[in-house]
């Protein structure tokens, strides 16, 4: 009787793990709209956003949305759009694909919404880019670098999945490259380890690396996974060891990369941890800790802090008296939701309600052009980004430092 | 074979979690039929009971003389919280058939961790940080810092101080169960709660010390992840306690020395399952939970017999 007591028991554990990481939107209305802004007119336009703004990546998602928030009140003040004024609808996506999907259901159905920023993970735009596809409504992300999305899962043949999607970011096609050719070019390393998290980022990342790193005659010694809810990465660090690699790319985000970092060297395995855009933040140092010195990242764009372009963005985010950083994504999402404006200067002009410019924005969105934080913000006829640049960065004295920047080819 | 030994030693530590965590599982079930799934979130509510005494008394310090204060904060948090949710969730649903206390232990575990994540720095007075984020855990001098190097063998400073509490709780439990009258009497309640009670056993005391015990158990199990990985986070417990209630079936669910084994053997199994089983480390759960499938197929009381009289 005990017996199947436990077995039932397993089967409402499995249901309950289940319904945990699937449950509903957790509040997430923390943005408070854009009351400062300038009284530019009575009908109201609002540009949501889909970020994780709590769990472990909310750091980057309140970068996101703070920034968006940043562009809307700029647009409002300097008098915007005739007639009206723009707001931003903020929504959680806790960088789960089921709890995005909810916030993009709920966005569609708000006949006030126009255009979304969003979404930070690849994994959660493969839900959310659908159900906006549907509603008409623009989606542009700072940070999907999932090459599907624009190119769809053929890339030989590429074929555009959404007219609603464009991006602000390059993606792993250019990034993973990009990281294998500073790895065996710039650093000398010709043995390397790589490990990624089996979400669609990572495994992206950690496919487009191999092949360039394999294609200019390095080695890959091992391809190890790690479970992302795990905490202790000792045995695959002990595996990779043994196969003495001289760096391991990890394709995944620093919730899990900074204690991989952390072990691997308290294992002993003293090489440089490198990864994408995912592990690039002042979080990452802060979970591997001491140790992190000379772990490296790609990112998008050139070095915030250095761009000319951006220093406009720099200023006005800490005049905002916003309380979290803008973090990695903070200028393309700035970049997002001006373009996202750009287009609505041209689709709301002769509208009657916002719901009426949906699909005129979308159209506008292809011809926007335009001098943005990152340089200069364009899209091609898959929705991509015209502008490929992108840096390396490396772990010095507990902060990133950019050691190279160019533009991909 | 270096490989294999480091490889078991990263077992042991991460088996000694489990069992840790587990025999919380298997004292309570063996008590009151219960599996108590907020068992995990009481294991994450004494890593940040940890965490808060350090943060309110010992900000800054890294000597060893302050572990002893964070394993007892730590306690204190999660048994405090463990009797807690016996005295209003469970203990009203005594005799109310099984389902519902287990349906109850499942509202527990979701109602704790999002209590955490949503509360932990809004404590008034207190500058805590937000939980909806990994937190460093503090490190303490001596169990943390560089690993010892054995030849081959790495084996991290926070590793022997978890196989280290697994040793002392293990035979501190074993004085307890078989020394003490609150042991026996745990284990006249486990045979038979009815005529434990004739004998005049205050069985509503022996299932608060057991949940305590259990509890106690798994703030240490806390302390030492938090050691281990240098950062804790809210949803910590749900595979830790996924794992440790393995652990227990494994072992034989009701039996505390088959709990501490499970722990063990699924710690060893998962780990060298990353190198020398094939598939490697995207397959070690498929690995560890086949084993579970196989011991509840061909032995299903557990490994070691699970020591439960059956009421029903």
């Amino acid at each position: 009787m005990h017996k199947r007591s436990v077995i039932s028991a397993g089967a409402l554990l499995l249901a309950t793990s289940m319904t945990l990481t699937a449950c509903g939107t957790r509040g997430g209305d923390s943005g408070g709209g854009s009351e400062g802004g300038g009284d530019s007119g009575d009908k109201v336009a609002k540009i949501g956003v889909i970020a994780p703004l709590s769990g472990d990546l909310s750091a980057l998602g309140k970068g996101i949305e703070n920034s968006v928030d940043l562009a809307i009140k700029q647009a409002n003040e300097e008098g915007g759009i005739e007639g009206w004024t723009l707001e931003i609808a903020p929504e959680d996506d806790q960088a789960n694909p089921d709890v995005g999907k909810n916030a993009a259901s709920k966005l569609a159905g708000d006949k006030d919404v126009v255009g979304v920023v969003g979404t930070l993970n690849s994994s959660v735009a493969g839900t959310v880019a659908p159900v906006l596809d549907t509603a008409k409504i623009v989606q542009v992300s700072p940070a999907n670098t999932g090459v599907s999305l624009t190119k769809g899962e053929d890339a030989e043949n590429p074929s555009r999945p959404y007219a609603n999607y464009f991006r602000t970011c390059t993606t792993d096609a250019v990034q993973g490259p990009f990281a294998a050719r500073y790895l065996y070019e710039e650093a000398g390393i010709k043995k390397v380890a790589t490990i990624h998290d089996k979400k669609a980022y990572g495994q992206g990342l950690v496919e487009s690396f191999t092949e360039e790193f394999e294609k200019l005659g390095g080695e890959i010694v091992a391809a190890e996974t790690i479970n992302p809810d795990d905490d202790k990465y000792d045995a695959v660090v002990t595996s990779v060891k043994a196969k003495k690699p001289d760096a391991v790319y990890y394709g995944g985000e620093y919730p899990q990369a900074g204690p991989l970092s952390q072990q691997m060297k308290a294992q002993g395995l003293k090489v440089p941890l490198m990864g994408g855009d995912g592990i690039f933040s002042p979080e990452f140092i802060k979970l591997a800790g001491k140790t992190s010195n000379g772990d490296l990242a790609t990112s998008i764009g050139a070095p915030t802090e250095k761009l000319e372009s951006a220093q406009a963005f720099v200023d006005a985010y800490e005049g905002g008296g916003y309380s979290d950083d803008y973090e990695a994504y903070g200028a393309q999402s700035y970049d997002a939701a001006n373009a996202i404006i750009e287009a609505l200067k041209v689709s709301l002009k002769d509208a009657e309600t916002a719901e009426d410019a949906r699909q005129a924005t979308i159209d506008a969105m292809a011809d926007v052009t335009f001098d943005g934080a990152t340089g200069k913000v364009a899209f091609d006829e898959f929705g991509d980004t015209t502008t490929r640049v992108l840096t390396a960065y490396e772990v010095k004295d507990g902060e990133w430092t950019d050691v190279n920047t160019e533009e991909f080819k | 074979m270096d490989q294999f030994l480091q490889q078991l030693v990263n077992g042991l530590t991460i088996g000694s979690l489990y069992a840790l965590i587990a025999v919380g599982y298997t004292v309570v079930y063996g008590i009151v039929q219960l599996i108590n799934f907020a068992h995990g979130e009481i294991f994450m509510i004494g890593a940040f009971g940890a965490l808060s005494t350090y943060l309110i008394l010992f900000q800054g310090q890294t000597s060893l003389w302050v572990l002893p204060f964070l394993v007892l904060g730590a306690m204190a948090a999660s048994v405090g919280v463990a009797v807690l949710t016996e005295r209003v969730a469970y203990r009203p649903l005594r005799g109310a058939g099984r389902l519902a206390p287990l349906i109850t232990a499942i509202g527990i575990s979701v109602f704790l961790q999002e209590f955490v994540r949503l509360f932990y720095d809004k404590v008034p007075g207190l500058d805590f940080p937000s939980a909806k984020q990994k937190i460093p855990f503090p490190q303490i001098e001596v169990v943390t810092g560089p690993a010892i190097e054995l030849g081959p063998v790495t084996i991290q400073r926070a590793a022997v101080f978890t196989i280290g509490c697994l040793i002392m709780c293990g035979a501190a439990l074993w004085w307890f169960i078989n020394r003490t009258r609150t042991g026996r009497g745990m284990q006249a309640v486990s045979q038979d709660p009815d005529t434990a009670k004739l004998m005049g056993i205050n069985v509503d005391r022996v299932i608060v010390v057991a949940f305590a015990v259990g509890a106690a158990l798994a703030a240490i199990a806390g302390v030492a992840q938090g050691l281990l990985n240098t950062n804790i986070n809210f949803k910590m417990g749900f595979i830790a306690g996924l794992k440790a209630f393995t652990a227990a079936v494994l072992g034989g669910i009701g039996n505390v020395w088959g709990a501490i084994l499970g722990g063990l053997v699924l710690g060893v199994l998962e780990t060298l399952a990353v190198q020398f089983l094939p598939g490697g480390s995207p397959w070690k759960d498929v690995w560890a939970f086949a084993l579970l499938i196989l011991v509840l197929v061909f032995r299903p009381q557990g490994l070691l017999g699970a020591k439960v009289v059956d009421r029903a």
